[in-house]
């Protein structure tokens, strides 16, 4: 047992958090916002040439990491200064389920997500879906020579800089069966695919994907045919793992921001940090933020355990999570005041982007549900 | 980062494990288990068997009879002892003087009170809270005033706990009125027998005379009795405090008052089914389990950092809050589970050999009371409140 990083994870870790702090100011993060891509071609050049993505496959699938605990240190970084790159879509997603499920033809990609040259994304959720992993109607005909996809993909992250997503299609069963679903890999300028591409609460770009008759060859599909569910839980859980992290970055800079504030705004004659009503607070804050802390480290270290296991810390960690993301922006905000409420200051992009970690993959809700069932299990 | 045992943790687990299975008395791992108040004897009796082993010294070096564990040792000895229901060990003496006298004591008081701690011939209580000194202890009024080669000690001390059994008692006591009221404090040993001292038992809430007022009527004390430096009382004070914190986490007891609540939840029908599957109930029970497996490890996070060479600092501020906060919400879901056998306070039932019959389920009383105990958690050792303060100054900054 032990909480140090090992030296390459430190200078991962060290390496990361210099060129971000140097590199992603209001500017980047303004103009990433507003580009078509959804995200800041710098630095994902930059992101791309340090081989960050590297870190999230292992030495098998052609990566250097891969490990819980080497997500939680890129992604802690990444939220600590609100970026909003896909690495969670191209790296472990639709790069963790081709590695996982895919042909040797197919794993090729890997290296070019690796490079980043290439940016994947999956599109699994619909628009009735929520957070039913399992919930997937679109279907994937047999043809020939290949399939026919027809369905609509909700919510597909950064679809406006990915070139190909991994879809699933059910092949078989009902459209709540965990049995039956595919994955296919297609490229998003397909024939017979309509895009409506959007801006998202927190940066980044999603969009609604609709499938009519898309064609596709037989080598399209990624695993084998019906049997992916069991691969797209175990990726959910990586990104949870990833965004859980990135949530924990998040509110590290929402703190210091809030302690500074604290420090520097002077009301009634004295530093508002001096009234004990709102240290107290900031007390409590700060405990729930190292509880989150290790609610990440328990399921980073969870992630290769076997599936229950697995799963009862991905669900205690994304409600522990969401819980402390909502005490922490809320009073965040509180503690500033009007200027906490202000898109100019920093505190708003971060508070916006810590309340949508609430909002994808389950929210505090339903993992405590989730958690149960599987204690029951 | 790596949260699994190795091997040697592993191996030392399952010695613990066999060591508890083949040594616990059976009538002492029920009587936790169920509930029962522990007698003088009780305690006396798991000390005397630790100590044969070697491990009463859970948190001392090899070279004053202790363990010599590290904190991942001796995490994995409190989670072991609490699974097990073995009675805890009583602070005073083990984790609170000791490592008092083993950093600020004279050679003399090592060789003395140290071993006599670990045999069981101290049974040591602890003299700081006064009437007028809770929270803000350095505001305490109990003199002791030099006369030749003695004190002379006279004031009170309150919520003394275990009191009624000792034999001695670490006090903190004033030996100067000048300067900043923390600048005037001398840390004293001081024998319950002498004449001058009274004790008077006080009922709490739960029943139970567990605390105790103990007053001092020119009470003679030898200066030898006098720790470290005079007027440098409080620095000691607080170093023991830190430690005392570090142990306040109880992560071991939470675990197994978790289990306890499940296990009355699983028994305890509501509308036909066993209350742990409505679902409102088991969110709440779920709720604090994820914030304990949470707390587990903040607690170990803050142990390895301990056993890495940082002194235990004002984390250990945060550990004791959140760690009594889940405790006591514990607490809380027991009491709601048992219903309406919250009612009945038959205390003669949690006695030592009764025979009275308790009313309804045997598990009801105890939990109704252990409820009504644990709001010592979030006040004792610092109230919580205290440690905010702690925090907001030391780590915050504000």
């Amino acid at each position: 047992m032990n909480f140090e990083l090992t030296d390459e994870r430190q200078m991962l870790q060290d390496s990361l958090r210099r060129y971000l702090s140097d590199t992603v100011t209001p500017e980047l993060l303004h103009k990433a916002t507003e580009a078509g891509s959804g995200h800041s071609d710098t630095l994902w050049q930059g992101l791309s040439e340090m081989g960050v993505s590297g870190a999230l496959f292992s030495e098998d699938d052609g990566g250097f990491g891969g490990t819980g605990f080497d997500l939680s240190v890129v992604f802690e970084e990444m939220g600590r200064v609100g970026a909003f790159e896909p690495l969670i879509e191209s790296g472990i997603l639709a790069g963790g389920l081709i590695a996982a499920l895919g042909s040797d033809a197919q794993k090729a990609l890997i290296e070019e997500i690796v490079a980043g040259g290439t940016i994947l994304t999956l599109a699994h959720g619909e628009p009735g879906s929520r957070y039913d992993l399992a919930h997937v109607e679109t279907q994937a005909t047999a043809t020939d020579d290949g399939y026919t996809l027809s369905g609509r993909k909700s919510l597909v992250m950064a679809a406006s800089a990915a070139s190909h997503a991994v879809v699933s299609a059910r092949t078989s069963g009902d459209r709540r069966d965990a049995a039956g679903i595919s994955l296919f890999l297609v490229p998003l300028d397909a024939d017979g695919l309509e895009i409506r591409d959007y801006p998202m609460n927190g940066g980044g770009r999603a969009a609604e994907l609709a499938l009519t008759d898309v064609t596709l060859p037989a080598d399209a599909r990624i695993g084998p045919e019906g049997d992916a569910h069991a691969a797209l839980e175990t990726a959910q859980a990586r990104a949870i793992c990833a965004q859980c992290a990135e949530a924990v970055g998040l509110m590290d800079a929402i703190k210091d921001l809030t302690v500074g504030y604290l420090q520097q705004r002077r009301q009634f004659g004295q530093p508002i940090g001096k009234f004990q009503a709102l240290q107290h607070r900031m007390a409590d804050l700060l405990i729930e933020i190292e509880q989150a802390r290790s609610a990440v480290i328990n399921l980073a270290g969870h992630l290769e355990a076997p599936r229950t296991d697995r799963e009862r810390h991905v669900s205690a960690a994304k409600n522990l999570v969401g819980r402390t993301a909502k005490l922490v922006v809320e009073e965040s905000i509180q503690m500033h005041g009007g200027i906490g409420m202000t898109m100019e200051y920093a505190l708003g992009h971060l508070a916006k982007r810590l309340t949508m970690i609430d909002h994808r993959f389950g929210d505090a809700d339903w993992h405590l549900e989730r958690f149960i069932r599987l204690a029951a299990a | 980062m790596d949260l699994a045992y190795t091997d040697d943790q592993k191996a030392f687990r399952d010695e613990v494990r066999s060591f508890l299975d083949e040594k616990l008395p059976k009538r002492l791992s029920d009587k936790v288990a169920s509930g029962k108040r522990l007698t003088k004897a009780d305690y006396e009796e798991w000390h005397a068997i630790l100590h044969d082993k070697g491990w009463l010294g859970v948190t001392w070096p090899k070279e004053h009879g202790g363990t010599g564990w590290d904190a991942v040792e001796r995490h994995i000895f409190e989670m072991e002892t609490t699974r097990a229901n073995a009675p805890r060990i009583v602070p005073f003496g083990i984790n609170m003087l000791g490592p008092v006298l083993m950093k600020f004591g004279s050679d003399e008081q090592k060789a003395h009170y140290l071993p006599r701690i670990l045999d069981g011939s101290d049974w040591w209580c602890q003299g700081y809270s006064e009437p007028g000194a809770g929270s803000d202890l350095a505001s305490l009024k109990c003199s002791a005033e030099r006369d030749g080669d003695h004190y002379i000690v006279n004031g009170q001390k309150t919520w003394t706990t275990l009191g009624q059994h000792a034999n001695m008692i670490f006090c903190l006591v004033r030996t100067s009125k000048e300067g900043k009221p923390q600048e005037g404090i001398s840390f004293l040993l001081i024998d319950m027998d002498s004449p001058g001292v009274s004790v008077r038992p006080i009922v709490l809430i739960d029943g139970e005379a567990e605390v105790n007022e103990v007053w001092f009527d020119n009470v003679k004390v030898p200066a030898e009795n006098l720790v470290g430096e005079e007027n440098k009382g409080w620095t000691y004070a607080k170093y023991l405090l830190t430690h005392e914190r570090t142990n306040i986490a109880g992560v071991g007891f939470s675990t197994a008052a978790l289990a306890s609540l499940k296990r009355i939840a699983g028994l305890e029908m509501q509308d036909g089914k066993p209350l742990i599957e409505n679902p409102l109930f088991a969110a709440k029970v779920a709720q604090v389990e994820i914030d304990l497996m949470a707390m587990a490890t903040t607690n170990l996070r803050v142990v390895a950092a301990a056993a890495a060479g940082q002194a235990p600092g004002p984390e250990s501020s945060m550990l004791k809050i959140k760690g009594t906060v889940i405790r006591q919400e514990i607490n809380h879901l027991t009491r709601r589970a048992v219903g309406p056998y919250a009612l009945p306070f038959v205390s003669e039932a949690l006695e030592d050999g009764s025979n009275v019959e308790p009313v309804g389920p045997d598990y009801a009383l105890p939990a109704v009371q252990s409820y009504f105990n644990n709001r010592k958690l979030s006040i004792y050792g610092g109230s919580n409140e205290v440690q905010r303060g702690i925090i907001t100054k030391a780590i915050l900054e504000l």
